[in-house]
């Protein structure tokens, strides 16, 4: 240990590189631990109750009542599995973010670690990604339980459904660092309400993008919301219905992400160090 | 304390804050040296800078102008390195609630680096060390204040800092726990590890500082070791001698050269206590021995003999005056209306 802080060296910013990477991979390490070990059924429970009965009401109890069509729950299926996989994300980056920040100090710990304060930010973003994608995938063994006949899908296509979720799954745990960040304490419960409210009914889960061009200003404004992104990469990877062009789908992401990944960022340093 | 080394393990050079571009200096010009091995006292007023000063030194806040340096490394451009060497433990607590006292500290440790089973053997020992052994399974969220902290401080031990920051560790704490902590303090430092404490408990200051900074309005207005600064006091300077007398003994001390005032009072059972106050300038053995002689020659049976010092207290509010302080530190008005 001694030997870093003498810079100019190479062998010396390699030694302070790799204490960095350590570093990041043993918060990651805390993060992993305290999900198996500690909060397993709390986050299984946040995760996926919600899209449990999204898929039972709309996919089972609707059709069956003659509410929707019979094939609703396979279309519905990419929404669901989008709206999980975002939802988790931005929620596991924005509440621990505000809790620590504000109440339990926790994240003073980690800000103390020998890393740089904006690798602090990515790890939050990194790990929340990863819990995103755990409850995403754990959609379809439920949607197989819970929708009539079981899950009818395309492929899937995996060259399609991996960078959705790897970057969907990133995209969403940045715009929870952006919110768990730029809100005070006080407000977050209203923050919440106001942003994940038109977060969850305008992002193309429960309908297809396509389908919308008979209401084209509302099709336009679903664009601005990077959920609609997930759902129709999702869309184009599990089923064969018509979805928004590929190209759309990736400058969509693209975009959430470096905007959303940078201002959080930002927002995150100006709270972490004054 | 000359056994306290005179390598500089924090340098603070020059350093300015402000929060808002308009607004106040938070600290307005600090320049101070912690020396390795010394415990370092940081005193003042609510708002009188010392929280923005250890913000400084622990990267979590960045200052306007100036620098800090931990152990040579510029904190400002070196911020990973200086943390390697830094560990702090807040007021109030910041533990892991998601973990349990064991994994608290293991898994501090691991963010540093340090291997599994070194980590697994160091938590062990030091949660024995802090009276924690067979609570270690438990959640944070169970543990006591006096026992929280003593966690924080073994959390921060973990990864062998060369430097130790403790804000106002004893705040609340019941009287037990506030022994252990200045026990172990006192340990640490018997132990090689610099420590720099902020508090508003003189008693706590005078007892464990080997020198403290008292700092107002985000200047340091006074830098010494806690003996040389109850010297600040003007007027306390001198010696008391109790005396077994049926009168007052005050003329038997007319003789003690450098004397300004003389005060006598009856102190029961047949004592008095006479005060002499005055610069003790040496001479003719210093004021004590005078005083001794002077008792002596006047057939006076000594009882006790004891220097005169105002204490830190006394000391603070010197400085620093008696109005209390608003959120920013300035004076307000501690009147009732």
């Amino acid at each position: 240990m001694s030997a870093v802080g003498v810079t100019g060296s190479p062998r010396v910013a390699q030694a302070t590189r790799n204490i960095q990477i350590r570093a990041f991979a043993a918060l990651c390490g805390r993060d992993l631990w305290v999900t198996v070990r500690h909060e397993l059924g709390s986050f299984l429970a946040q995760a996926l109750l919600q899209p449990i009965f999204l898929l039972f009401v709309f996919g089972r109890v609707l059709p069956e009542i003659g509410a929707a069509r019979p094939g609703y729950g396979t279309q519905l299926l990419p929404g669901v599995m989008a709206l999980t996989l975002v939802l988790t994300a931005l929620q596991n980056t924005a509440l621990p973010l505000v809790i620590e920040f504000s109440f339990t100090k926790e994240i003073e710990d980690r800000l103390l670690a020998p890393l740089p304060v904006a690798a602090v930010a990515l790890q939050k973003i990194l790990i929340a990604a990863l819990r995103g994608v755990l409850a995403g995938l754990l959609i379809l063994p439920l949607a197989a339980l819970i929708l009539p006949g079981g899950i009818h899908i395309h492929g899937p296509d995996w060259a399609v459904l991996i960078p959705i979720f790897f970057f969907g799954s990133l995209a969403a745990g940045a715009m929870g660092l952006v919110l768990g960040t730029a809100v005070p304490p006080n407000r977050i419960s209203v923050a919440f309400a106001v942003v994940l409210t038109p977060l969850i009914f305008t992002g193309c889960t429960f309908y297809p993008w396509i389908s919308l061009h008979q209401l084209r200003w509302f099709q336009v404004f679903t664009l601005i919301n990077p959920l609609t992104y997930v759902s129709e990469g999702l869309r184009a990877a599990l089923t064969n219905l018509p979805h928004l062009a590929g190209g759309w789908i990736a400058l969509g992401l693209t975009v959430a992400l470096v905007v959303f990944g940078t201002l959080g960022t930002r927002l995150f340093i100006r709270r972490a160090v004054d | 304390m000359s056994s306290r080394g005179t390598v500089a393990v924090v340098r603070v050079e020059d350093l300015h804050k402000r929060y808002q571009a308009d607004g106040p200096e938070a600290v307005a010009g600090i320049d101070f040296e912690v020396r390795e091995g010394e415990i370092f006292g940081l005193l003042g007023p609510n708002g009188a800078g010392k929280t923005t000063t250890i913000g400084t030194i622990t990267t979590r806040v960045r200052p306007t102008s100036g620098r800090v340096l931990v152990d040579g490394v510029d904190v400002g451009e070196d911020p990973v390195s200086a943390k390697l060497r830094i560990a702090s433990v807040p007021q109030l607590s910041n533990l892991d609630r998601a973990l349990t006292a064991l994994e608290n500290l293991t898994f501090h440790a691991s963010y540093f680096g340090a291997p599994r089973r070194e980590r697994r053997e160091r938590a062990r020992e030091l949660l024995g060390r802090f009276g924690l052994g067979g609570r270690e399974n438990d959640h944070v969220n169970n543990y006591s204040g006096g026992m929280a902290q003593r966690l924080m401080i073994a959390r921060a031990l973990m990864h062998q800092p060369r430097l130790l920051i403790l804000d106002e560790p004893t705040t609340g704490l019941d009287p037990q726990s506030r022994l252990f902590l200045w026990d172990t303090m006192v340990d640490l430092r018997e132990r090689g590890t610099t420590l720099i404490l902020t508090t508003h408990d003189m008693i706590e200051a005078d007892r464990l500082c080997d020198r403290i900074a008292i700092i107002d309005g985000g200047k340091i207005i006074a830098l010494d070791t806690p003996t040389r600064l109850r010297r600040l006091l003007p007027a306390e300077h001198g010696v008391e001698v109790t005396v077994a007398a049926n009168a007052d003994p005050s003329p038997a001390f007319t003789a003690v050269s450098g004397t300004e005032r003389t005060e006598a009072r009856p102190a029961g059972d047949g004592r008095w206590r006479v005060r002499l106050y005055g610069e003790d300038d040496g001479r003719n053995g210093g004021l004590p021995e005078q005083a001794l002689s002077a008792a002596q020659s006047g057939g006076l049976e000594l009882i006790e003999l004891k220097r005169l010092e105002g204490s830190l207290e006394d000391v603070f509010v010197h400085l620093t005056g008696r109005e209390l302080r608003g959120a920013d530190g300035a004076r307000v008005s501690g009147r009732w209306s």
